[in-house]
């Protein structure tokens, strides 16, 4: 089921990668150099193993891009990242400048379990404290962080992995449709997601992104709902794929 | 043009039989619930294009042949659920109150959407029929829906009505009133997946087998407890804990074969079936795309949205400015026989009032009505067409930056017609913190009587370019004082959630009441204030009491705010409405104010007519939502900002003109 264990300078490159784009697209090798803070050649070497193992998706001279296995690698570990400069900056208060390198320490040798628990405590955070980046949804088998919180009470351990691709209906284009697999968020906005017709299952299509970080405008149920766009970025689906 | 009183046409005999009757309307926001209420009891509940407008429990009469029959109007809601004020209200009433008949107004062109709802009132097993309405507007995105076919489905009569042209109403009350002399029907229990309809009856039985009596319908119930409904939960007694174990491990088994939360999983349940129904009576006709869609093209365009946004706002303005100036230019030439007589010098106390009293009703004739009349006709149709709620999306991020969302914009434009009904529409947004903030922001939003101000006077008399820069310069005030009072007030803001209705050509007989009601209460509310305002300033001028209070309050106006003494009195008149500061300048001085006034000077007191105090009705309104506290710093940081304002905005103009 798990992937096998990579190595912390691999997990730090597809976080790189994942940083520097978010939806697989190429990504040149320099710019992965600049990113890592190491000589092109160990950058090179390293992409190449990546490649083999079929994180990436590498051709020399093109540049790289993340297979799907890479995205969902690279999002596990910025996940975990991310929730942990969350916890070092709320709960053990250390200086805003401090808690990314200690946050880079630390998410290689956070378990999935501890990573869940982490969540449930921070109370579902969807943004890292110091650049407000997205925190990327968890890889578990939820519809919504309560049926997380209700495992968890009744001591339910064996959670499935998701089969889904997730992508947050933020970062969709416009005419692009997918269906709701997670809705991140308290039990409030939930609710009123799903008494407007977004229940997990249903086909959502984007029409509308306003600029300048706007609402989303989408269909759904043959009506359309402005959501903001924190909303918006809460929600994920599985992208039907464009022909 | 119907009448909303058409069907009282079988009153007036008394009859001994005569039966009282409740029926309430229910149904989604924004499907025509108040448009069919004003039409069957002739009240003036708001009607306009966006969801949210019904706030409150609202009852009218209807005599119907021998019935007298209470009608009432509940909040727009989409579900039952217990999340906000509106639902609880709503629930509460069909639940405990028990109206004879419970008529679901549904919007045949979202039907999916709003059969939701009524597959919850079904649940709740009230008599019911559904009212189809809006199907003018499902023809037009080419949907027809087969009412025969939908009530066969549902069990429940279905009437297909166009609300705003009144068709349909009379046989939709019929119906209803079937059902209460008859009966309703044997309910027709729609069923959900086998699955969940196992478990609901198991719970069912269970509940049954136990001695405990429940004022709901069991199904409801057991509906609720699966749901996991707070509320509900607390009906059980703490005797029979047993139930509320049962349904949880019954919910439990429900997570595990559906993967989802219990919650959930009945909502979407609702929706399969909801959309199967809509499905089967729903005849899409294919290819046309609908003329709404293409305007929002336009009106939500990245670029053309902003453009459109302001041009209507604007437009609203200039639009009032021309036709309103038209107008005054007409009836002030037919009141050109009135000459104000300087008060000093001549006449009798008696005289002097008259004289006063009549320019107030002259004034008021020329400057009120030329320009509100055409400014709340096109308020009426913006708000009536849907541009606001696209609006309102273009300028969710904006409005962030004050910490609201974009739907806080609805009620802060409809501030500029009137701020009371924009401080009660407030409502519409989730938090009191959210309700407190747009609330400050209305107040600062010119409302028809002070834009009639800016624009019968200012534009008139300095120029549209300064009624303008005025405008603009609010604007920049709102933004700001807003972006303090949310550093003030910090909390997250919710986002938006809202939904879209479609564009719809404004119907005439709604555009022309509104704009009557509207007009009708300002006049009512300006005139008579004015008329002895106005009289009573020219007794003070002729008493010689004006002097010493110009006097007292000179360090105020003349050093701070560099006007004439005189103005003192009228800011004093002000703190009734703020508009009477410039209308009682004329009352003092006639039209000729260039010859007592430098332009600096009435630009500068327009400005603080503008913004100081907010009207006493605002006040109240204030307190009454917020109370006294919060309505009291309100107004004072109006006052404040007017002030301070007006006198850095005097010295800015005389160091540039
Ligand atoms: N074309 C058309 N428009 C309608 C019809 N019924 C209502 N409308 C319009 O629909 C809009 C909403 O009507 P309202 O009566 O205000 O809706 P409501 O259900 O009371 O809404 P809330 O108070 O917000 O819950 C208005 O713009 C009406 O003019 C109809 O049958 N045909």
């Amino acid at each position: 089921m798990m992937d096998e264990r990579l190595s912390e300078n691999a997990e730090e490159c597809l976080e790189a990668m994942y940083k520097i784009t978010r939806n697989g697209k190429r990504v040149s090798t320099s710019a992965l150099t600049e990113k890592l803070n190491v000589s092109p050649s160990s950058v090179t070497k390293m992409l190449k193993r990546l490649d083999e193992k079929g994180y990436v998706d590498y051709s020399p001279g093109k540049g790289t891009n993340l297979t799907r296995k890479g995205i969902r690698n690279a999002r596990r570990i910025t996940r975990k990242h991310r929730l942990l400069e969350r916890f070092l900056h709320d709960f053990l208060k250390l200086r805003r400048d401090r808690i990314h390198d200690q946050a880079c320490e630390m998410e290689h040798s956070l378990s999935d379990d501890a990573e869940m628990a982490l969540c449930q405590v921070l109370g579902f955070p969807d943004r890292c404290p110091d650049d407000q980046q997205p925190i990327p949804p968890c890889d578990f088998e939820f519809s919504s962080c309560e049926e997380c919180m209700e495992r968890r009470e009744k001591g339910i351990d064996e959670v499935n992995l998701r089969k889904s691709d997730t992508m947050s209906l933020a970062d969709m284009k416009e005419g692009e449709s997918g269906r709701v697999v997670f809705v991140r968020g308290d039990h409030k906005v939930m609710r009123r997601l799903l008494d407007m017709g977004i229940t997990p299952g249903t086909t959502v299509r984007v029409l509308k992104i306003a600029p300048l970080g706007g609402p989303v405008e989408i269909s759904v149920r043959g009506s359309s709902i402005a959501l903001g766009r924190s909303i918006a970025s809460n929600i994920f689906v599985d992208p039907d794929k464009s022909e | 043009m119907n009448q909303p009183a058409r069907m009282k046409v079988f009153d007036d005999k008394e009859d001994f039989n005569r039966r009282k009757i409740t029926i309430a309307l229910a149904g989604n926001a924004n499907v025509g619930k108040s448009v069919i209420f004003n039409h069957l009891t002739g009240s003036n509940q708001i009607i306009g294009n966006w969801p949210g407008k019904t706030v409150e429990i609202a009852r009218g009469k209807l005599n119907f042949e021998n019935y007298e029959i209470e009608i009432v109007d509940l909040p727009g809601i989409y579900s039952f659920s217990t999340y906000s004020l509106e639902e609880i209200v709503s629930r509460e009433y069909i639940l405990t109150e028990k109206p004879d008949v419970v008529i679901n107004v549904v919007d045949a062109s979202v039907l999916e959407r709003n059969l939701f709802f009524t597959l919850q009132l079904k649940e709740m097993e009230v008599p019911l029929v559904v009212c189809l309405n809006q199907i003018d507007v499902a023809r037009k995105k080419g949907i027809e829906v087969d009412d025969k076919k939908l009530q066969k489905l549902l069990g429940v009569p279905v009437v297909p009505t166009v609300a705003v042209r009144g068709e349909g109403l009379y046989s939709l009350i019929r119906s209803a009133l079937k059902v209460v002399k008859e009966g309703p029907a044997k309910q027709k229990i729609i069923r959900y997946g086998d699955e969940v309809e196992e478990r609901i009856e198991k719970l069912v039985s269970f509940i049954e087998s136990k001695p405990i009596r429940l004022e709901y319908p069991l199904r409801w119930v057991a509906i609720k407890l699966l749901e996991n409904d707070p509320e509900i939960r607390k009906l059980i007694p703490d005797s029979h804990k047993d139930i509320i174990e049962y349904s949880e491990s019954l919910s439990r088994e429900l997570e595990k074969i559906h993967g989802e939360p219990g919650f959930s999983i009945i909502s979407s349940e609702r929706y399969s079936v909801a959309g199967k129904i809509a499905g089967q009576v729903q005849k899409r006709a294919s290819g046309e795309v609908n003329i709404s869609e293409r305007l929002d093209q336009i009106v939500m365009h990245r670029v053309f949205g902003y453009v459109i946004s302001l041009l209507v706002i604007g437009g609203l303005l200039l639009w009032t400015f021309f036709i309103g100036n038209f107008f005054s230019g007409i009836l002030s030439r037919l009141f050109e026989f009135f000459q104000p007589v300087d008060p000093q010098v001549s006449g009798t106390l008696i005289a002097i009032l008259w004289n006063g009293a009549f320019g107030g009703i002259v004034a008021g004739i020329t400057l009120v009505i030329p320009f509100v009349i055409p400014f709340y006709t096109l308020l009426t149709v913006i708000e009536d067409s849907g541009i606001l709620t696209r609006i309102a999306f273009m300028m969710d991020s904006l409005m962030h930056k004050i910490g609201l969302h974009g739907k806080a914009l609805i009620p802060l434009i409809l501030g500029y017609g009137c701020n009371v009904p924009a401080i009660h529409a407030t409502r519409i947004l989730e938090s009191r913190r959210e309700r407190l903030l747009a609330s400050l922001a209305i107040t600062f939003a010119p409302c028809s009587a002070r834009t009639i101000v800016l624009l019968g006077l200012v534009a008139v008399f300095a120029g549209i370019k300064w009624a303008i820069i005025l405008y603009i310069i609010d604007f920049l005030v709102i933004l700001g004082v807003g972006r303090i009072a949310f550093r003030a007030l910090p909390g997250e803001t919710p986002g938006l959630i809202m939904e879209l209705h479609s564009f719809r050509v404004p119907s005439l007989w709604v555009v022309m009441r509104q704009t009557w009601i509207r007009t009708k209460s300002l006049i009512y509310l300006v005139f008579p204030i004015y008329i002895f305002g106005s009289s009573g300033v020219q007794a003070l001028y002729a008493l010689g009491i004006l002097d010493p209070v110009g006097r007292l309050l000179s360090p105020l106006t003349v050093t701070w705010l560099g006007l004439p003494a005189i103005t003192g009195i009228l800011l004093i008149f002000g703190i009734v409405r703020k508009e009477y500061i410039l209308l009682m300048l004329v009352a003092i001085y006639g039209m000729n104010l260039s010859q007592y006034l430098t332009q600096i000077q009435f630009v500068v007191l327009a400005f603080i007519g503008m913004l100081y105090l907010p009207c006493l009705s605002t006040i109240t309104i204030l307190a009454r939502e917020f109370g006294w506290k919060s309505s009291a710093i309100i107004s004072l940081t109006n006052l404040v900002t007017a002030i301070v304002l007006g006198g850095v905005f005097y010295r800015i103009l005389s160091f540039i003109m």
